[in-house]
């Protein structure tokens, strides 16, 4: 819409002040809960209880690696497929498209349900191996990192990269990598920040399938502790605060919307 | 030699069959076999048992209750930004907060609202100062209502985030036609802006719909799964067959996948008719 200077509509001010207040007022009330881990003071206590708590390195280390994990497997996986959709076999884009609802229509729950009938038993007895964990943390990604794939592809014509590339004597695997993936780069940063930022908290699989990691050891924490678990919201907050800041700081006006839970 | 088209998309189709598609079919095929082994439809009758009944009743409910507020009061927090006048400065902060917090979702948030409305939370507390106990009045944050508010938290923001580009969208023409002919702001709104909306806001209902419907991590986190949800329940019942039935687990499941199947076929649809405007 063309912009107009209209003058501030009161209404319009007082929905902005009630949705703002909605949305501060818990963040503010978690950081000052949290700041009562000692009795009678005000302080960082709760931050430093979580800090020394062993279990919490060592969940997150290890929901740092499935992220790790999930972006090597997502991208090694998606950015070949999309490039060759979109260089070779534009009609898969419509099966890439429905595939992109799906993991929306089949939630996390049910993934899991899945996995433990399918997988669990003999003959393949997958239960224990991360890489399950990762093949779901793929699918649950797949959504947005295909979207924002697809939309770096978009905005750039692939097409006569390639040619130019080709012409200029350049071979497949040159191409791709000097001349391509560095057209995608804000795409592919914004697929890597996404990706931690879902897998990092995430907690219906992982409890699920029984993994130790981050989410589980969170929600583990809320059940027999008060200020921490504030401390820990603070935190998880921040850090999706800081990914998503990434993301808009390397992207630049595209960005792409996800959705977890 | 060429490579045919579908070579370069078999491996992605592999993985999505084995980790996506099969997963899923084994639960719907479950779900119309009995414990011997046997076609039947008895695991879909059970599902009328009280207790599975009452999960669906409250996970639909809450599902369309936070997904009407999320709709209406997000769509109002966007139009405050896009037609409401308010400084440009005030848009990008809530785009860019609604970013964050449409990611916020799971056990940090559960926290967040347990820290602030818990029997022992912050605004409780405040509010008691002012000699308002809002659990002797009858609220917990471990019910319905509870999770109602909590959900909202990144229902709203994924509205202002999908409803947001519609609303700049609407052609500046569309309202100078209407008042050319003579039409009021209560016109532009009836008659030209929520028809053409239309489409665009029953999409954001359904989607919002199936994000409450499918969530597990804040309901779990937040009632430690006591609270009868369908997610919760399919929950209990991989970690410990509460339903005393594996068939009745799935056929749990094939609704659930139903009710989020029907959900994203009316939300293409209705996608479809909305891009027909170029919202």
């Amino acid at each position: 819409m063309a912009m107009k200077k209209a003058k501030i509509r009161l209404d319009a001010l007082l929905f902005y002040i009630l949705g703002a207040l909605y949305f501060l007022v818990p963040l503010l009330a978690t950081f000052l809960f949290s700041l009562r881990g000692k009795k009678d003071e005000i302080g960082f206590q709760a931050y430093l209880n979580v800090f020394a708590d062993p279990n919490f390195l060592k969940s997150f280390t290890f929901s740092l690696e499935m992220a790790v994990l999930t972006v090597v497997l997502g991208l090694g996986l998606l950015v070949p497929t999309v490039l060759w959709v979109h260089l070779r076999a534009p009609k898969w884009k419509v099966a890439l498209d429905l595939f992109s609802l799906l993991p929306f229509v089949v939630p996390p729950v049910i993934l899991a349900f899945g996995y433990i009938k399918l997988y669990g038993p003999a003959p393949f007895a997958w239960s224990s191996s991360p890489l399950l964990l990762a093949a779901g943390y793929v699918v649950l990604c797949f959504p947005f990192v295909y979207r924002s794939l697809d939309g770096g592809l978009k905005a750039i014509d692939l097409k006569r990269l390639w040619e130019a590339g080709a012409s200029l004597g350049a071979g497949p695997v040159r191409t791709l990598f000097t001349i391509v993936l560095p057209n995608l780069r804000s795409a592919l940063l914004s697929a890597v920040f996404l990706t931690f930022a879902t897998v990092l908290g995430e907690l219906t699989l992982a409890v699920l399938l029984a993994w130790p990691a981050f989410g589980p050891y969170m929600a583990l924490v809320g059940r027999d502790l008060a200020y921490e678990p504030a401390a820990l919201a603070v935190l998880s907050f921040g850090l999706t605060w800081a990914f998503l800041g990434l993301i808009h700081l390397f992207s630049r006006g595209d960005h792409g919307v996800s959705r977890t839970r | 030699m060429k490579i045919p088209p579908w070579v370069g998309v078999a491996p992605f189709l592999a993985f999505a069959f084995l980790f996506l598609i099969l997963p899923s079919g084994v639960l719907l095929v479950g779900a119309f076999f009995g414990g011997d082994g046997h076609f039947t439809l008895q695991n879909l009758i059970d599902l009328g048992r009280p207790r599975i009944l009452s999960a669906y009743t409250v996970t639909v409910q809450l599902s369309a209750l936070t997904a009407f507020l999320g709709v209406v009061l997000g769509f109002l927090l966007a139009w405050s930004v896009t037609m409401g006048g308010l400084p440009a400065t005030l848009k990008g902060f809530l785009s860019t907060f609604s970013g964050v917090a449409s990611n916020f979702g799971g056990v940090p948030l559960a926290f967040a609202f347990i820290a602030t409305l818990g029997r022992v939370g912050l605004l409780t507390a405040v509010l008691n100062t002012f000699g308002i106990d809002i659990y002797d009045q009858g609220f917990s944050l471990y019910t319905f209502l509870g999770l109602t508010l909590a959900y909202l938290y990144f229902q709203l923001p994924l509205m202002v985030l999908i409803i947001t580009p519609s609303l700049e969208g609407m052609k500046r023409e569309w309202r100078e036609a209407s008042v050319s002919l003579g039409g009021g702001r209560w016109t532009y709104w009836t008659r030209v802006a929520l028809p053409v909306l239309t489409p665009p806001l029953l999409a954001a209902f359904l989607l919002l719909f199936g994000n409450a419907f499918g969530a597990y991590a804040t309901a779990y986190a937040l009632t430690g799964g006591v609270i009868n949800l369908v997610p919760i329940l399919i929950g209990a019942q991989i970690r410990g067959d509460v339903l005393h039935n594996p068939g009745l687990g799935y056929a749990l499941a094939l609704g659930m996948v139903a009710i989020m199947a029907a959900s994203i076929v009316v939300y293409s649809w209705a996608q479809k008719r909305a891009s027909q405007w170029g919202l």
